[in-house]
C-alpha cells in the first residue's frame, strides 16, 4: 500500500512538470495532471438535467400531435363539445406558478442554513401542489359530467391525455416533495448537502414552468 | 526510466475488492463490466430467436406454403403440420425486426460494449450511478420478456409490422391480433424507461467521471460514439413513448388519435414514429462506425486519419438525423412539397458518412494492416455500410423511391446498414473478448467464421436489389401467387439457401465463443498493443477495474509514433523527453 502511494507521488510529481512533448497528433500534456475535485454540475444535478430533457421530448411529441389535430380541424373546440373552464384553470395557473416561487424560497433557505424556512416553504409548495391536483380533478369531474370524454372525439382525447400526463407529473413531483419534506424535517439538509433538494426543485421548476404552455395551447389557442 | 515508472505504477496497488457472493456477483451486479456481460447475453439469446425467424421467413419465401422442416412439433394456428400460415408469417417478420433492432443491436452495441467500455475507456471505476444500471438491464430484460409473451397470448403476436403503422395496428379487427400488439406496446414502453437509464448514465459518466488529462478530443471515437447515441437515445426514445402511449389509448380506452373514422390522423403515427425511428437508425449504426473507427487503427497500426473530422461527422450525422424521417413517407399522400424538402436533408447525410469512409480508407493507407479476426470484420463493415449507403442515396431520391419505395430494394438497403451492424458486432466481440473474459478467442476458426458470413450475408442480401427492381414487394407472404414475379422465384431460392448457410455459418461462432470461454488462452493485458485505457487494466478487469486510476497523456491513436521503439503509445504512458526529465525524486 504504502508503496502504492509513493509510485503515486512520483506519477503526480511528473505529470505536474512542465512536460514539453513535441506533439504527434493530440499529443501534449494533461490539462488537468491532478484528478479535479469537483466537476461543474454534479453527477446527480446532470442527470436530472438529462431526465428533464427526456420530458421535455416526451411533451413534445404530444404537443406536435395536438398541433396537429389543432390546425387540421375547421372547429375548435367542435361543435357540441363543453368548453373548457378557462378562468378557474387561470386561477389554479396562478397557484401553480406561486408554488414555484415557494420552492425556490425554500431553496435559497436550505443553502443559507435556515432548516426552518425550508421546512415552511416546502409544506407551502406540497400545498399549493396539492390545491392545483384538486381543482384539476374537480373540473375532470365536471367536464366529466358534462360529456368530454376521451372517447367523445379527437378533443376530448388530446386534451385528457396533455392535462393528464401533466397531471401525473405533478402528483410524481407532489410526492417526491413529500419524501423531501420528510427528510428535511429529519435534519437530512445542510446548506452544504442539499443535493436532494435541488433536484427534486429542478424536477419542480419543470412541472411548473411546463403548464402555462399548456393552459396557452389547450384552454386559451 | 518512463517505461519502469508506468509498468510499476500498473502493478503496485491492488484493485480496490470485496468478496460478494454468487447473487451479487452474477445476478444483481452493480459492476459495469457484469452487466455489460449480461446485456451480451441478453442480446445473444435475442439474435439466436430473430435468427431463426428470419429462417423461417426465407423458407416461406423459396417454398411457399410447404412445410418448414422441424417445425411439424408447432401447434395450431401458428402452423399446420409445419406450413406457415400467413398470419404466423406477419408475426415473424414483425417480431424479426423488433428483436434485432430492440434486443439484439441495442442491448450489444449500446447496452453491452456502452457498459463495459465507457469507464474502462475514460479512465473511471464504475459508471456514475452503478445502480441504477442495474436496473437498467433488468428493466431490459422484463422488456424482453413481455415482448417474448406475446407469442403465448391468444390470437398471437403483433402482426403489424416493426413500424406498426396505424389505423393497421390501432385497432384489433384489423389484424386479429389483440393481447398481442398491446403486449408489443407495453414492451416497448418498458424498453424506453431501461434506455432512459442507460442514456442517463452514460452521459454523466462521460462529462463527469473521465480520468485526468482524458480531454473529450482524447477520447476514443468509440466512447464518442457512445456519447452521441447516448443523446440520440434520450431525445428520440420519449417520443416513441408519447406516441405508443396514444396507440394504446386507441386501443384500450377507445380514443382515436390515429384512427380516421373518429377524428384522427393515421399519418401523425408515420411522423412521430419515423421522428423516432431516423435517430434510432443511427442509434444503432452510429457505435458500429465507432468501434471500426478504434479497430482499423490499431491493426493498421496508425493513428485515425482525421480524428476530430470523424468526432464532428457523428456529431453531424446524429444533427441530421433529427430532420430526415420523412423519407420514409414519400409515398404516403404527405404533402410532395415535403418531400423534396426531405429529399434533399437526407442527401446531405452522405457528406458525414463520405468523410468517415474516407477517413477509414485513409486510416488504412499505408498502414501496416493486420489481418486479424476483428480487422477483418471491421473492414467487412466497411464494405457492406458502402453498399448499404449508396442504395439509400437512390431511395433518398424521391422520383426512384416511388419504384422501388416497400420493394425488396428497400429490404436490401436496411440489412445492407443494420444487419450489416452484426459484422462490427462481431468485431468488438474478438476485439473485446480477453478483456471481458481474459481468455483469446481462437483465431483461425474467427477467420473461417468471418469468410462463410461475408460470402453468405452478400449472397443473401445482394440479390434483394435486383428482386426490388423487378417488382417484388416486400412483406408477401407467397411470391407465386404473382405471375409477374415467377421469373424472379430462382432468386428467391437462391436467397434463402445462402440464408441458411450463413445461419449454419454461425454455429463456428456459437463454438468458438463458449469454448474459448472455458478452453481459451490466458489473455495478458493487451494482447493486439493498443493504446487505450481498458488495456492497462488486467484481463479481466477486477471490480473497481485499475489498479491506480490512469493518467492520460495523449490522444488515443499514438501509433507508429516516433517518439518510442515500439509502434504503439499507450494513453497512459508517462514521456519524458531528454530536456525535462524528472530532477529529483
Amino acid at each position: 500500500m504504502a508503496r502504492g502511494t509513493t509510485v503515486r507521488k512520483i506519477i503526480e510529481v511528473q505529470a505536474s512538470e512542465e512536460l514539453k512533448i513535441p506533439s504527434f497528433d493530440g499529443g501534449g500534456p494533461p490539462s488537468s495532471p491532478i484528478a479535479s475535485a469537483e466537476p461543474t454540475v454534479s453527477n446527480a444535478r446532470l442527470a436530472v438535467l438529462m431526465f428533464l430533457a427526456a420530458e421535455a421530448m416526451f411533451f413534445a411529441g404530444l404537443i406536435g400531435a395536438f398541433i396537429v389535430f389543432r390546425l387540421s380541424s375547421s372547429a375548435w373546440p367542435p361543435p357540441f363539445q363543453p368548453r373548457l373552464p378557462v378562468t378557474v384553470t387561470g386561477v389554479n395557473t396562478v397557484i401553480l406558478l406561486l408554488s414555484g416561487l415557494t420552492m425556490q424560497l425554500a431553496l435559497r433557505a436550505v443553502r443559507a442554513g435556515k432548516s426552518e424556512g425550508l421546512i415552511w416553504h416546502l409544506l407551502a409548495t406540497v400545498l399549493l401542489g396539492g390545491i392545483f391536483l384538486g381543482i384539476q380533478g374537480y373540473e375532470w369531474v365536471r367536464l366529466i359530467q358534462y360529456g368530454l370524454t376521451v372517447w367523445s372525439g379527437i378533443y376530448g382525447a388530446t386534451f385528457y391525455t396533455l392535462v393528464g400526463c401533466h397531471g401525473l407529473h405533478v402528483l410524481g413531483a407532489v410526492l417526491w416533495l413529500t419524501v423531501v419534506l420528510i427528510q428535511a424535517r429529519q435534519g437530512r439538509f445542510t446548506a452544504e448537502r442539499c443535493t436532494g433538494v435541488e433536484t427534486c426543485s429542478m424536477y419542480w421548476t419543470f412541472v411548473v414552468g411546463l403548464w402555462p404552455i399548456l393552459y396557452g395551447l389547450v384552454y386559451l389557442y | 526510466m518512463s517505461d519502469s515508472v508506468a509498468v510499476v505504477a500498473t502493478h503496485a496497488v491492488p484493485a480496490h475488492h470485496e468478496e460478494l457472493g454468487f447473487w451479487r456477483t452474477y445476478v444483481f451486479s452493480t459492476d459495469h463490466k457484469m452487466i455489460g456481460r449480461q446485456f451480451l447475453f441478453l442480446g445473444f439469446f435475442m439474435l439466436v430467436l430473430g435468427g431463426l425467424m428470419a429462417m423461417m421467413i426465407r423458407w416461406e419465401l423459396a417454398w411457399p406454403e410447404t412445410a418448414v422442416p422441424g417445425l411439424r412439433w408447432l401447434p395450431e394456428p401458428y402452423a399446420y403440420e409445419g406450413i406457415i400460415p400467413p398470419q404466423t408469417y406477419n408475426m415473424l417478420f414483425t417480431i424479426h425486426a423488433t428483436l434485432m433492432i430492440f434486443f439484439v443491436v441495442m442491448p450489444i452495441m449500446v447496452g453491452c460494449f456502452g457498459n463495459f467500455l465507457i469507464p474502462l475507456m475514460i479512465g473511471a471505476r464504475d459508471m456514475a450511478f452503478p445502480t441504477l444500471n442495474m436496473l437498467s438491464f433488468w428493466v431490459g430484460l422484463l422488456a424482453g420478456l413481455v415482448m417474448l409473451a406475446g407469442f403465448f397470448v391468444p390470437g398471437g403476436h403483433a402482426a403489424a409490422g416493426w413500424t406498426a403503422y396505424a389505423p393497421l395496428s390501432a385497432k384489433a379487427a384489423y389484424t386479429g391480433v389483440n393481447w398481442g400488439q398491446n403486449l408489443w406496446i407495453i414492451s416497448l414502453l418498458i424498453l424506453g424507461v431501461s434506455s432512459l437509464m442507460g442514456s442517463i448514465n452514460y452521459i454523466t459518466t462521460i462529462v463527469n467521471m473521465r480520468a485526468p488529462g482524458m480531454s473529450y478530443f482524447r477520447m476514443p471515437l468509440i466512447i464518442w460514439s457512445l456519447f452521441i447515441t447516448a443523446v440520440l437515445l434520450l431525445l428520440a426514445l420519449p417520443v416513441l413513448t408519447a406516441a405508443l402511449a396514444m396507440l394504446l389509448f386507441d386501443r384500450a380506452l377507445g380514443t382515436s388519435f390515429f384512427l380516421p373514422e373518429g377524428g384522427g390522423e393515421p399519418l401523425l403515427w408515420q411522423h412521430l414514429f419515423w421522428f423516432f425511428g431516423h435517430p434510432e437508425v443511427y442509434v444503432l449504426v452510429l457505435p458500429a462506425m465507432g468501434v471500426t473507427s478504434d479497430i482499423l487503427s490499431t491493426f493498421s497500426r496508425k493513428p485515425v486519419f482525421g480524428y476530430h473530422a470523424m468526432a464532428f461527422s457523428m456529431i453531424a450525422i446524429a444533427f441530421l438525423s433529427w430532420i430526415v424521417w420523412g423519407h420514409h413517407m414519400f409515398v404516403s399522400g404527405m404533402n410532395p412539397l415535403m418531400g423534396t424538402a426531405f429529399m434533399m436533408s437526407t442527401m446531405v447525410i452522405a457528406i458525414p458518412s463520405a468523410i468517415k469512409t474516407f477517413n477509414w480508407l485513409g486510416t488504412l493507407w499505408r498502414g501496416s494492416i493486420r489481418f486479424t479476426s476483428p480487422m477483418l470484420f471491421a473492414l467487412g463493415f466497411v464494405s457492406n455500410f458502402l453498399i448499404g449507403g449508396l442504395s439509400g442515396i437512390f431511395m433518398a431520391s424521391t422520383p426512384v423511391d416511388i419504384f422501388i419505395h416497400d420493394t425488396y430494394y428497400i429490404v436490401a438497403h436496411f440489412h445492407y446498414v443494420v444487419a450489416g451492424i452484426i459484422f462490427a458486432l462481431f468485431a468488438s466481440v474478438y476485439y473485446w473478448f480477453p478483456k471481458m473474459f481474459g481468455r483469446m478467442m481462437n483465431e483461425p476458426l474467427a477467420k473461417i467464421h468471418f469468410v462463410l458470413t461475408y460470402i453468405f450475408f452478400n449472397a443473401t442480401f445482394f440479390p434483394m436489389h435486383i428482386l426490388g427492381v423487378g417488382g417484388h414487394m416486400r412483406r408477401i407472404y407467397n411470391p407465386t401467387q404473382y405471375d409477374f414475379l415467377h421469373p424472379l422465384q430462382p432468386i428467391n431460392v437462391f436467397i434463402t439457401v445462402s440464408a441458411l448457410l450463413l445461419g449454419l455459418s454461425q454455429i463456428t461462432f456459437v463454438t468458438n465463443f463458449f469454448w474459448s470461454l472455458f478452453g481459451g488462452k490466458k489473455a495478458e493485458r493487451n494482447p493486439w498493443k493498443a493504446n487505450t485505457l481498458e488495456w492497462a487494466a488486467p484481463s479481466p478487469p477486477p471490480h473497481g477495474n485499475f489498479d491506480a486510476l490512469p493518467v492520460v497523456y495523449r490522444g488515443p491513436y499514438e501509433y507508429s509514433s516516433p517518439e518510442v521503439e515500439d509502434d504503439y503509445l499507450p494513453q497512459n504512458r508517462p514521456l519524458i523527453t531528454q530536456s525535462s526529465a524528472p530532477r529529483t525524486h
